[in-house]
């Protein structure tokens, strides 16, 4: 079988892979990103960054009103890596993703438990402004939403309540161009977005999340609005963003997991049941219940 | 053409027929009952306001004498009203509506206050001119003033603005409001930038249709005191006044028949004012839809 397996999966990883490991690697991750610098040095001492975790979550519970749908969840989030949360409907991992960056507590009657630390800050922490936790993990939603107004407005408007000082027109070029959509609509910046493609949508949607400039991008289901080309081009656009991002990704689509992630976790009824590097987690499953859901068997 | 009968069916084909076109026809009538009474008032009011017509009329004052009478007055109170009732309940109801859809926690007190303003919808309008008397006239030692008038007509259509600027704000997908938050945008920035943009043809509607009933009423204002007979034009909001439907009641109540004339003539005043009104409802609402559609 480990023979079978590396071959089983060679085809679908190496051409991202490949073209990403020699410069992910090529410097100390922490160091890439000037604010994770600045927040090393407020949170904790500096340590060598190797393997200091981007995300960690720890004993994390939450409730809508009395359903208790996240029950006792950690787990560590690396960074620069693509982490896949995958599971049947219902089981949580949409929650965990918007527990992330505090979207949850939009949500009237929901209650939260544990801690989660972005680069060693409590994020739910007393005095930590939520506005200033989603302006660092960004997120990226199920349905393309792009706001009613031109595809310029919707990258530029999160840069301009942020206060950005730089060059919005440079900003906007640069997000563009990150979520690989700036070749297709640059004649058109000023143009109601409403009018793109679905997956033109999405990716604007992602360019405009990465405009504010996050340490860390969650996508919630990103592709599962779309045909198969724009989702592809949403995948590529997706690994291509993880040299300068950590990304975690929910996904219904196993393959999509298998094909853009690094690390999955899998998650069953409000519990993690299983966190591990994607290709071991897909070919030599620890747990029964996770060889059970990937290969298709229930769920 | 017969479809084959086995026995077990009693198609009565022609009669069921029969039903449908008559329920068509019943329909039809009903339709049309409405319409052509509308029609019939509408022809008679503006037949016999026809000789009544004109810029005498519009620019004169009013008059025992009919010949000499006008609307001036009453044009320029329902003016004044109208202008004083949109800046006092426009903000008002809308701030409220913001607070209540966009701020306030779920719970007991929300709920009482939704629906008491939904039940203050429906409070007759006589009832809050006996407020507006107590309120503004008495207790505020505003007098029988525009302000007072408008200040009544405002708590009139306050629920009404208030409930059609929540229905506007709930329209708004909520995948707006979520991906704006998620760029770390503070809760007036959401709604600065996106919420109330997109909401603002609903608003306006809203808004307009509110003004729109306040224009047409009578009962609060002669509780809280208009005049009916104004041989002068209002300068100021502290100014004593009347209101177009104020006079054409007066008018109706006379016994010679050229005030007849006289208050059809102000009443296709009135349904011009009130054909405007909503005529700019609707082309503030294309345009703001255009404007949300192009830029």
């Amino acid at each position: 079988m480990p023979t079978n397996e590396s071959t089983e999966d060679a085809p679908r990883t190496p051409p991202p892979a490949s073209a990403e490991e020699p410069s992910a690697n090529g410097r100390p991750d922490a160091s890439e990103r000037p604010d994770t610098e600045s927040s090393a040095a407020g949170g904790e001492a500096p340590t060598e960054p190797a393997m200091k975790p981007k995300l960690n979550i720890n004993d994390l519970h939450f409730w809508y009103g009395d359903n208790h749908a996240l029950q006792g969840i950690t787990m560590d989030i690396q960074p620069h890596k693509v982490t896949a949360l995958i599971g049947p409907s219902g089981c949580g991992k949409s929650t965990l993703l918007r527990c992330l960056n505090r979207m949850n507590e939009l949500i009237q009657g929901t209650t939260l438990e544990g801690t989660i630390l972005v680069d060693g800050q409590d994020i739910y922490a007393e005095n930590t402004d939520p506005v200033m936790v989603r302006r660092r993990v960004g997120m990226v939603f199920q349905k393309p939403n792009p706001f009613p107004k031109t595809i310029y407005k919707n990258v530029a408007w999160g840069a301009e309540i942020n206060g950005y000082t730089g060059d919005i027109d440079a900003l906007v070029e640069r997000s563009l161009r990150q979520a690989a959509l700036w070749d297709e609509v640059k004649d058109r910046l000023h143009t109601n977005a409403l009018d793109l493609s679905g997956g033109q949508q999405q990716r604007l949607c992602i360019a405009r999340t990465l405009a504010v400039q996050p340490d860390v991008v969650l996508m919630d289901e990103p592709a599962s609005a779309l045909d198969p080309i724009a989702t592809s081009k949403v995948e590529e656009t997706i690994t291509e963003l993880k040299k300068d991002y950590t990304i975690v990704i929910v996904t219904h689509n196993m393959q999509q997991a298998s094909r853009i992630s690094d690390e999955t976790a899998f998650l069953y009824m409000g519990r993690l049941i299983e966190m591990n590097p994607t290709d071991q987690l897909f070919t030599r499953p620890e747990k029964d219940r996770t060889e059970a859901y990937v290969t298709g068997r229930f769920g | 053409m017969e479809p084959s009968s086995n026995g077990s069916f009693n198609l009565r084909r022609m009669r069921r027929k029969r039903v449908g076109l008559i329920l068509a026809g019943v329909l039809f009538l009903a339709t049309i009952f409405g319409i052509v009474v509308l029609v019939t008032l509408l022809v008679d009011v503006v037949l016999t306001s026809v000789p009544w017509l004109d810029g005498q009329f519009l620019g004169s004052l009013p008059s025992r004498n009919p010949g000499e009478a006008g609307i001036q007055s009453a044009l320029v109170g329902s003016l004044w009203l109208m202008g004083l009732t949109a800046l006092i309940s426009v903000p008002l109801g809308v701030a409220s509506a913001l607070y209540l859809e966009e701020y306030a926690q779920d719970g007991w007190f929300l709920r009482l206050i939704q629906v008491n303003i939904a039940n203050l919808a429906g409070v007759p309008s006589v009832v809050y001119g006996i407020l507006g008397l107590a309120l503004f006239v008495r207790f505020a030692a505003l007098g029988n003033s525009l302000l007072s008038g408008a200040l009544t007509l405002s708590l009139l259509i306050l629920p009404i603005i208030i409930i059609s600027t929540q229905e506007a704000l709930r329209s708004i997908p909520s995948g707006i409001r979520e991906s704006a938050y998620a760029l770390g945008a503070t809760r007036w920035q959401v709604i600065y930038s996106h919420v109330l943009p997109m909401a603002a043809p609903g608003i306006m509607t809203g808004v307009i249709l509110a003004l729109s009933r306040a224009i047409g009423e009578t009962a609060p204002l002669i509780l809280v005191g208009a005049l009916t007979f104004v041989p002068f034009v209002p300068q100021g909001a502290l100014d004593q006044f009347t209101a177009l439907p104020i006079q054409i009641f007066n008018w109706t109540a006379r016994p010679q028949d050229e005030f007849r004339g006289l208050a059809a003539a102000a009443i296709v005043v009135l349904m011009i004012l009130l054909f405007t009104m909503n005529l700019t409802a609707i082309l503030l609402r294309n345009y703001f839809e255009e404007r949300r559609a192009g830029a």
